[in-house]
């Protein structure tokens, strides 16, 4: 039991240490923080607006079953 | 498939890819840069060092962060606008992907946070693993996705299901293990190191001519330099293997990188030339206006045999019986059969009819190896753009050998002499800079445009493998993708030169 106690303590302790790391070294980032704003940014553009706004996704969304997607990439194979 | 919609699919992948790859090879290169600069800091103790090391640290956290995930936009692409294929290649694609995805992920990431936020919290033994393991984590990334490019030029390993349309991987380290794949791993990762060092033997020489910081350029210049020279000449090797798998398993590239419409034994490369562009398979126009050829070397260099005989564009797209070289004519009809055999099947399978499936079945796998010959109109269509790749191979050879010279000259006079004095050396260093990426984007030229129409080589031609999406989406997406590319090229050079002048001194 004692020894459960210590154990868990010590995990706990890991993780703050892991916690105060990753906090100490963003707040200490000088031109990191350039560099997430440009990361922020760029995913945005990428994964929402490119990704709702611009492509047809047709394969990914209107064709849910295995069976579905076969026949689609069937019928663009066959009679060209 | 309407050609205009393809060629809008090719374009923006093209652009893509070459936007990806301006990122790619300065955080392949550096990161071993740094850790070597770091093991000498852990070695002597010396502070100048730490403060070599940190300054490049800063300038790879730079790149690195600005071109984390531009790959993802080919990802995206692979979906979108390229659906038939995506299927087609099944998991074979998908497995060594996902390997790179997991591995970028946990590796890369952890190690990258002990790398930058570890200095004076962790040991000095614990954080130059970490460097270590940072750069070998994002060299392996791109092990995978190089295999799955090596498969696309030499597929194998793989049986092709028809009931799913996809293929399927029957050997995981046939895969893993072409020569293809190895070869080109090891080439690319090596031009990256190359474009790495002639980066830090370009800013080093900066700071020389600006006379600023000279302990600091010199030492990084010893560094840069004796990496670049020793990655130069893995470059020369791993090149000539690249050719010999080229030359072995993709010859119509071969011919096209040198210009040869008519095959020869003890085939010369053409060192420097000019191509004629009225030339076609098809025609009898002289190949080039002017040329200089060295002997036997593309015998040589192909096939490892000085009296080898070379297959020309001519051999490949018309046969040659008495070289054993069979027609596009007869690949098409065969890969037609393969076509007609796999629809034959579907069908039999609709109706439960066991006896034409199997037959049917029997037909398809005969002609599998042909079947995106089955896609092509006529045996001309082949043919890649030969200007494109001739002069992209020889713009890559030329530079290569430029890189290995001026990396031995920097190393040379660093050592021997005061490099401060080598003004004119030092402005080659800084110019040299651009040419790295011209010759590391010119060599992706050869290896894709160069083994055009396909796809996948003899599976899958480009038109084929697009999806059916609207022309005005793919336009929008292109200039979009490129609008955000040069953006971010921008963004990179301003903070880049930015930290560049603030210096090794300044904050990191």
């Amino acid at each position: 039991m004692i020894r459960t106690y210590v154990q868990k303590g010590k995990l706990m302790n890991s993780i703050i240490s892991v916690y105060k790391f990753y906090i100490d070294g963003f707040k200490n980032m000088k031109v990191g923080r350039t560099l997430w704003k440009l990361i922020f940014i760029k995913l945005a553009v990428i994964l929402i607006f490119l990704n709702y706004f611009i492509h047809d996704k047709k394969f990914k969304t209107e064709f849910k079953t295995q069976a579905q997607k076969v026949n689609f990439v069937y019928e663009n194979l066959k009679g060209k | 498939m309407e050609e205009h919609l393809v060629d809008w699919s090719r374009a923006q992948f093209a652009l893509t890819a070459m936007y990806h790859w301006i990122f790619v090879p300065l955080t392949l290169g550096l990161g071993f840069i740094v850790a070597i600069m770091e093991t000498i800091y852990v070695k002597t103790g010396s502070l100048e060092w730490k403060q070599i090391t940190k300054f490049w640290m800063t300038l790879f956290a730079i790149n690195f962060a600005i071109g984390v995930a531009t790959g993802i936009i080919m990802e995206f692409e692979f979906g979108t606008n390229w659906a038939n294929y995506s299927w087609f290649v099944g998991d074979i694609f998908g497995a060594p992907l996902a390997v790179e995805g997991i591995l970028a992920f946990f590796m890369e990431s952890t190690f990258f946070a002990v790398m930058f936020f570890g200095w004076n919290k962790v040991g000095k033994g614990f954080h130059l693993l970490s460097t270590w393991l940072v750069a070998i984590g994002s060299n392996l990334s791109a092990l995978w996705i190089l295999v799955a490019n090596g498969w696309m030029q030499y597929p194998v390993g793989m049986s092709f299901n028809p009931d799913t349309i996809r293929n399927e991987m029957m050997n995981f380290w046939d895969v893993l293990f072409s020569p293809v794949a190895i070869t080109k791993f090891l080439h690319t990762i090596g031009s990256g190191y190359v474009m790495a060092s002639l980066f830090v033997v370009g800013v080093s020489a900066w700071y020389l001519l600006k006379g600023r910081d000279a302990l600091f350029a010199k030492r990084s210049m010893i560094i840069g330099s004796t990496f670049g020279l020793i990655t130069s000449i893995f470059l020369i090797f791993s090149g000539d293997e690249s050719a010999h798998q080229v030359a072995l398993k993709q010859p119509m590239k071969l011919a096209a990188m040198e210009g040869l419409y008519e095959g020869k034994e003890k085939a010369g490369i053409v060192a420097l030339g000019i191509l004629n562009n009225k030339k076609t398979v098809s025609n009898n126009e002289k190949t080039y206006h002017f040329e200089i050829e060295v002997p036997y070397v593309l015998s040589l260099l192909g096939y490892h045999n000085i009296d080898a005989y070379v297959p020309g564009i001519k051999d490949l797209v018309y046969g040659n019986e008495l070289r054993g070289i069979q027609s596009t004519a007869s690949k098409i009809e065969k890969g037609k059969l393969a076509v007609k055999a796999l629809e034959e099947y579907k069908e039999a399978k609709k109706v439960n009819d066991i006896l034409k499936a199997s037959e049917a079945k029997a037909i398809l796998e005969k002609n599998m190896k042909y079947f995106g010959y089955g896609y092509i109109k006529k045996p001309e269509d082949v043919v890649p753009p030969v200007a494109t790749t001739f002069y992209a191979f020889h713009i890559m050879v030329l530079l290569g050998g430029w890189f290995t010279l001026l990396f031995a000259l920097l190393l040379f006079v660093t050592m021997k002499k005061d490099i401060s004095d080598y003004r004119l050396l030092l402005k080659s260093a800084v110019a040299s800079i651009p040419l790295g990426y011209i010759a590391g984007e010119a060599g992706w030229v050869v290896a894709e445009v160069g083994r055009q129409p396909w796809a996948i080589q003899d599976l899958m031609p480009v038109g084929i493998a697009a999806t059916k999406i609207a022309t005005t989406n793919v336009q929008i997406s292109f200039f979009m993708f490129a609008f955000l590319f040069t953006l971010l090229l921008i963004a990179e050079i301003k903070i880049m030169t930015k930290q560049i002048k603030i210096g090794p001194k300044g904050g990191h």
